[in-house]
């Protein structure tokens, strides 16, 4: 047993020094093989990062909403509607959402402007989305000043910045007490921007929708479904962007990976025979082939995945940021929230590590395989 | 003892360059003793070396090892036999370049696995003993020949041979070197080691160490089958 971890020390000590001893080509080697595994990651991250987002704003958006139409176009919908809503079986509650959007020309940037359900918010006091924090450089105890819907400068205090898991749920939120929000966008008493419905038996919504429609003809159910949908498609157009993406790499790195297994060098190739001639086994030749070729992969995985979750999280993947345009307002001064699933991680793990080890085991099994008398003429 | 029995080695059989470079050879071979394989060259020396010491296997034949028979031992053991009982000094030398001297010397016996403070002041006294123990550091492409090949001698003893084989040892050398190399010889053999050389040069041939000088042509033994000194 000691025999063999002997050994393996061993072998592990000369595949570094073997490594060392070739360190240009294998530098270079492992340049490459980071900047690949660094891209890969950065997708891999950015899309996982990215699903985990649209998941957090479905898990907080209502089942169903229900706005009113005029024309066609969102309009502001009355208490009564609430009360009519209430009467419809399976529903639940009923509460009346006040919100717009509110353009910043500053920052050239839209907030949404909230008055929560949860928390109570003091008048003349607001809580910020750290994207507007970031934007307007704003802490805890400076001041917001925004342009009421007649003009008039209204300031608020900031009492705190949301830090929540999902920036991207809450980067561009600015709660306000509701009865801020009428007086900034100039809402009556008795208007709501939506309604929110909450339907005893999720498999009812549909049904609690199509009742609403007739209930109330001039209104419009919106289902979680749809939004789901409208998100996956958004998604989708960005995944397939980083998907071809991610298979451009991979296949520069097949490419990679199968120039180094085409080529053992002729010195290389002399250290075989020596190695054999020495009385090593193929299979000894094997496994210090394999340290090497697990060495360098190892060390550019790691590197490669730190170089990407450096950039994809800290630096906010300012070389990916252009598939994320039109998915934030607030961008480019969004950030992600670090997310990483271990099994894509070891998916990576296995696409890059395990192809390029068997790249270096490969060529040498074929020229470990000669007999070790050929070394004897040479 | 070492013993071949109508030892045959063909290269590419059944082909048309089919060619045969050992073709029957019948001998036996006493442990302790130094002997020289001699002849022309192609004359199967080379070759003969290779299958003595379990580099190649015999097209057909049998060798036996301290009467064992040891043509037909699987891989695996025919490997760990060759480790254990023969030291290899090739006429090349093939050192591993810009590897140090030490760990040259060393490199056999890693899949052996024994402790590294072990292998290493074993490594060093065999350095000290050929007069290398200033140069265990060195990168073997700055040696001169004659250390190069005292490296070399290290490395084929360094996992304790009983036999010693060597190719053309002084093919590289001068004729101080020569006899400075078959002086060593001598000393190996005083110690019990069995050694065989193939080699051209008349200077191996006539050394008073060699017991028995063994002379091959077109891969037989001439006769009369050899000459005992
Ligand atoms: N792997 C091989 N394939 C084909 N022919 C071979 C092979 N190895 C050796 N031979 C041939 O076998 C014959 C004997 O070769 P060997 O090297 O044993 O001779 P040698 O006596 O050592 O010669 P030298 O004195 O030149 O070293 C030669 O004709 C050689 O070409
Ligand atoms: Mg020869």
């Amino acid at each position: 047993m000691a025999r063999r971890l002997h050994k393996q020390r061993y072998l592990l000590d000369f595949a570094l020094s073997s490594l060392w001893r070739r360190k240009g080509k294998n530098l270079a080697l492992l340049g490459v093989y980071s900047l690949l595994v660094f891209v890969l990651a950065s997708v891999l991250f950015f899309t996982q990062a990215l699903k985990r987002e649209a998941a957090l704003v479905l898990a907080a958006s209502p089942e169903l909403i229900v706005q009113k139409l005029a024309a066609g176009r969102h309009d502001l919908i009355p208490a009564a509607y609430a009360e009519r809503l209430r009467e419809i079986r399976g529903v639940s509650r009923v509460s009346g959402r006040l919100w717009g959007y509110y353009y910043d020309a500053r920052v050239r940037a839209n907030y949404t402007v909230m008055a929560p359900e949860e928390v109570a918010v003091p008048e003349q006091a607001v809580l910020v989305g750290a994207g507007i924090a970031r934007g307007r450089h704003l802490s805890r105890g400076s001041t917001l000043t925004f342009q009421g819907y007649d003009g008039t400068p209204r300031a608020f205090q900031v009492r705190g910045v949301l830090s929540p898991e999902s920036e991207l749920l809450t980067a561009d939120l600015v709660l306000m007490a509701a009865a801020d929000v009428r007086r900034l966008f100039g809402l009556a008493e008795g208007l709501y921007t939506d309604l929110t419905v909450a339907v005893n038996n999720p498999r009812e919504v549909a049904t609690v929708a199509a009742k609403i429609q007739e209930l109330l003809p001039d209104t419009r159910p919106i289902l979680r479904d749809e939004i789901r949908r409208t998100y996956e498609a958004a998604f989708d157009w960005r995944a397939g962007i980083l998907l071809s993406v991610f298979s451009g790499a991979l296949l520069a790195f097949l490419i990679f990976a199968w120039d180094k297994a085409a080529g053992l060098s002729a010195e290389e190739r002399r250290e075989i025979g020596i190695l054999k001639a020495m009385g090593w086994e193929t299979g000894e030749v094997l496994q210090l082939k394999f340290w090497e070729g697990a060495v360098v992969s190892l060390t550019a995985f790691f590197m490669g995945t730190l170089a990407a979750y450096l950039h994809v999280f800290v630096a906010a993947a300012p070389l990916l940021a252009p598939v994320l345009q039109g998915w934030s307002v607030l961008y480019p001064r969004f950030r992600l929230t670090p997310f990483i699933g271990l099994f894509e991680v070891a998916i990576l793990f296995f696409f890059t590590v395990v192809p390029y080890t068997a790249a270096t085991i490969v060529p040498t099994w074929r020229a470990a395989g000669l007999e070790p008398d050929q070394v004897m003429r040479s | 003892m070492i013993e071949l029995s109508q030892v045959r080695k063909v290269f590419h059989a059944g082909r048309p360059n089919e060619h045969v470079a050992v073709a029957g050879v019948s001998l036996t071979l006493e442990a302790g003793r130094l002997t020289v394989f001699r002849g022309p060259s192609g004359s199967g020396k080379t070759t003969l070396l290779s299958l003595i010491g379990c580099m190649t296997r015999p097209t057909s034949g049998r060798i036996f090892l301290q009467g064992r028979e040891i043509t037909s031992l699987p891989l695996p053991f025919l490997t760990d036999l060759r480790r254990r009982t023969f030291g290899f000094i090739f006429q090349q030398f093939h050192l591993l370049a810009k590897v140090s001297v030490l760990e040259n010397v060393m490199l056999p016996a890693y899949p052996l696995g024994e402790s590294y403070s072990a292998l290493k002041s074993r490594a060093l006294s065999w350095l000290e003993r050929l007069g290398l123990a200033a140069k265990a550091a060195a990168k073997v492409e700055w040696l001169s020949g004659g250390e190069a090949q005292r490296v070399a001698i290290a490395r084929a003893l360094i996992n304790g041979p009983q036999v010693l084989i060597a190719d053309e040892p002084t093919a590289h050398l001068d004729s101080h070197l020569s006899q400075e190399f078959m002086a060593l010889m001598a000393d190996f053999k005083t110690a019990g080691t069995t050694i065989l050389i193939a080699s051209h040069d008349p200077l191996v041939h006539e050394a008073v160490a060699v017991d028995r000088v063994v002379d091959l042509r077109d891969g037989r033994l001439v006769s009369p089958e050899s000459r005992i000194c």
